[in-house]
């Protein structure tokens, strides 16, 4: 029994990667920009039908379909900040709640209008079914495991850009005094948009594993939206460790309830994340 | 009185003529759709006073119509209560569930609250599927002697339910007024107008944000126990539609006009007629909707009433004060 109870927590911790990773991107918008793009999960799901169209679609290889999307993701952050997002910004609360509300209505229901309903998922071949045995009772998956590998490499590489680059340096003065860094002669919408093409690619990334690890329809996208929230509060905001953190803890919730009862597996990481957001609504690690 | 907004009122006059000769000249179809338009006003009027007043932006007001449909259908089924004392106690439910809300989305600002809204709006639902009582996750239909005792004729039921409708949106629109013309209301407008500048003249944003979230969470909860008694079922994904009770409320109260009253009136009707013309279009009705509301974002915040107001000179529903009339000058 206690095996069984380990097992899920090591499946718990691994499906934190991937609720990590949608949540990356979240984290540095809100972070960096201090919005919270509520078409975050959508854009992840349009992605995710990226894949289905060039992998399934095409027969374009998988990791050549995900080196395809991730420069157009770049790209596409990039100019959806500076045509739109930045438009909005710094006008208050409501006008980039809207925009990215509407935005997200709108992928949803572009995406429904050609794919259909259908719930779909990408094939990946033999690495989906491939495990290692690790102890008696508990078996860990390679494609798990390998996205739980990309999300700690994701943070630590997000770190370094932010902390240790240039363009990092630059992206935090902007976030932290836009008319300060203009001063200096830093071009902020410039900056920001960049800072949306990283996003973007966390974006890629992330929608790239879960097309192959879970299933998605055009209507997937709030509920990953609320997962990378709830990992961007519980972490702390601003803390990509701290995000990291937030998944485990949320994957760890969510299979723990469905070991009591299959139907409780998303009801019990919603109760974990507002149990824990009341006890401490500053999160884990905040570093504001 | 200027030309224009004496055509504006007489409008309002006339569509308050109109909505009370309704239930002697209308076909049953035609009553249901504007007591469905009633409806939507209610949570029109009360996302707008959240959202464009007090700076609450949420993105789970659902949660609460969902709440008001559930109590409904707990007290009037399960227990068997009296139907319009149900109807009073689903308001009184969803106020009381409000407190709990408010105290965890209240720590939130802006977008995170947005967000932390339909966390909680998302918990309540899934919360609600689990009540084996109200049919779980699939819901369950109103026995037929619970609706009969709304009225035991089809008609007389939809005239009855329509009165409701009818005297909500009334006292929604009728309170709300009269709390935007008071004290807290005027601190209210000069909040929406800047946020600094009202703290910084003493108006209590914390109070008057409290006071404004516990105003609409009753509103929205008879508002879904008039839901349930049109669509005659509770189930979690219907009666916490997102998509009906938050998604269109939004675009409506955007494209009308946020931050006024006139808006969510205009909105509600623009909605309808693009509803009936769209019907047919499937998916692109939402897209419309969607890119319409980005658009008017960008080019006019004020929506469609922000537009007319160029060429209007006066508010038709003035929620401020004249200073001159009082002070007895002008």
């Amino acid at each position: 029994m206690a095996g069984a109870w380990a097992n899920q927590i090591v499946q718990g911790v691994l499906l934190g990667g991937l609720y990590a990773m949608f949540a990356m991107g979240l984290s540095l918008s809100a972070g960096v920009m201090r919005f919270i793009n509520i078409a975050h999960g959508d854009l992840i799901v349009l992605v995710c039908f990226m894949v289905l169209s060039l992998a399934v679609g095409l027969g374009v290889p998988l990791l050549l379909a995900v080196a395809i999307i991730v420069p157009l993701a770049f790209v596409a952050g990039y100019v959806l900040q500076r045509l739109l997002l930045q438009r909005v910004l710094g006008q208050g609360v409501l006008p980039v709640i809207l925009v990215t509300f509407g935005l997200s209505i709108i992928i949803q229901n572009a995406l429904q209008g050609t794919y259909g309903a259908d719930t779909r998922k990408v094939p990946a071949g033999s690495i989906e079914t491939a495990t290692i045995h690790v102890v008696d009772g508990i078996n860990v998956g390679v494609l798990p495991l390998t996205i739980f590998v990309a999300a700690v490499l994701l943070v630590l590489l997000l770190d370094r850009v932010l902390y240790r680059t240039g363009i990092g340096a630059r992206i935090r003065a902007v976030s932290d005094d836009p008319s300060a860094a203009n001063l200096i002669g830093l071009p902020s919408p410039h900056i920001y948009a960049i800072a949306m093409g990283i996003v973007g690619i966390t974006i890629a990334i992330s929608g790239a594993f879960m097309a192959v690890w879970t299933n998605f329809d055009p209507t997937s996208g709030p509920s990953r939206l609320l997962i990378a929230f709830e990992a961007v509060v519980l972490g702390g905001l601003g803390s990509l460790w701290g995000t990291l953190a937030g998944g485990i803890l949320l994957g760890v919730a969510q299979t723990l309830g469905g070991q009591f009862d299959a139907a409780w597996q998303v009801l019990a990481g919603h109760i974990a994340f507002l149990v824990i957001f009341t006890l401490r609504p500053q999160g884990l690690f905040p570093r504001y | 009185m200027n030309p224009a907004v004496l055509i504006g009122r007489a409008l309002l006059v006339a569509g308050a003529v109109f909505l009370l000769a309704a239930p002697f000249g209308l076909s049953p179809r035609g009553l249901q759709l504007v007591t469905e338009f009633l409806t939507m006003l209610v949570l029109a009027l009360m996302w707008n006073l959240l959202a464009g007043y007090a700076d609450i932006v949420t993105v789970g007001q659902h949660a609460f119509v969902g709440i008001g449909a559930y109590a409904f259908f707990g007290f009037l089924v399960l227990a068997g209560f009296d139907p319009w004392l149900s109807v009073l106690l689903a308001g009184l439910v969803a106020l009381v569930f409000s407190l709990p809300v408010m105290a965890i989305i209240f720590r939130l600002r802006a977008g995170y609250l947005a967000v932390g809204s339909w966390v909680v709006a998302e918990t309540l639902m899934l919360a609600a599927g689990k009540l084996s009582a109200f049919g779980g996750g699939s819901g369950v239909s109103m026995p037929v002697a619970a609706v009969k005792r709304f009225g035991a004729a089809t008609a007389d039921r939809y005239v009855n339910v329509y009165w409701l409708a009818f005297a909500l949106a009334a006292l929604a629109l009728l309170s709300t007024w009269y709390l935007m013309r008071s004290r807290i209301g005027v601190g209210l407008t000069a909040m929406r107008d800047s946020e600094e500048g009202a703290g910084a003249i003493g108006v209590n944003l914390r109070r008057a944000r409290i006071l404004c979230f516990l105003w609409a969470a009753p509103f929205l909860g008879i508002a879904g126990a008039i839901i349930t008694m049109q669509k005659l079922r509770v189930a979690p994904p219907a009666s916490f539609s997102i998509i009906d009770w938050t998604v269109y409320v939004i675009f409506i109260v955007v494209i009308g006009g946020i931050g006024s009253f006139e808006g969510p009136i205009i909105g509600t009707l623009v909605f309808f007629v693009l509803r009936e013309l769209l019907a047919d279009t499937g998916v692109w009705h939402l897209i419309v909707l969607g890119a319409v509301s980005i658009g008017i974002v960008l080019i006019e915040p004020k929506g469609i009433w922000g537009l007319l107001r160029r060429f209007v000179p006066g508010d038709l529903i003035p929620v401020g004060h004249s200073p001159g009339k009082r002070q007895g000058r002008a």
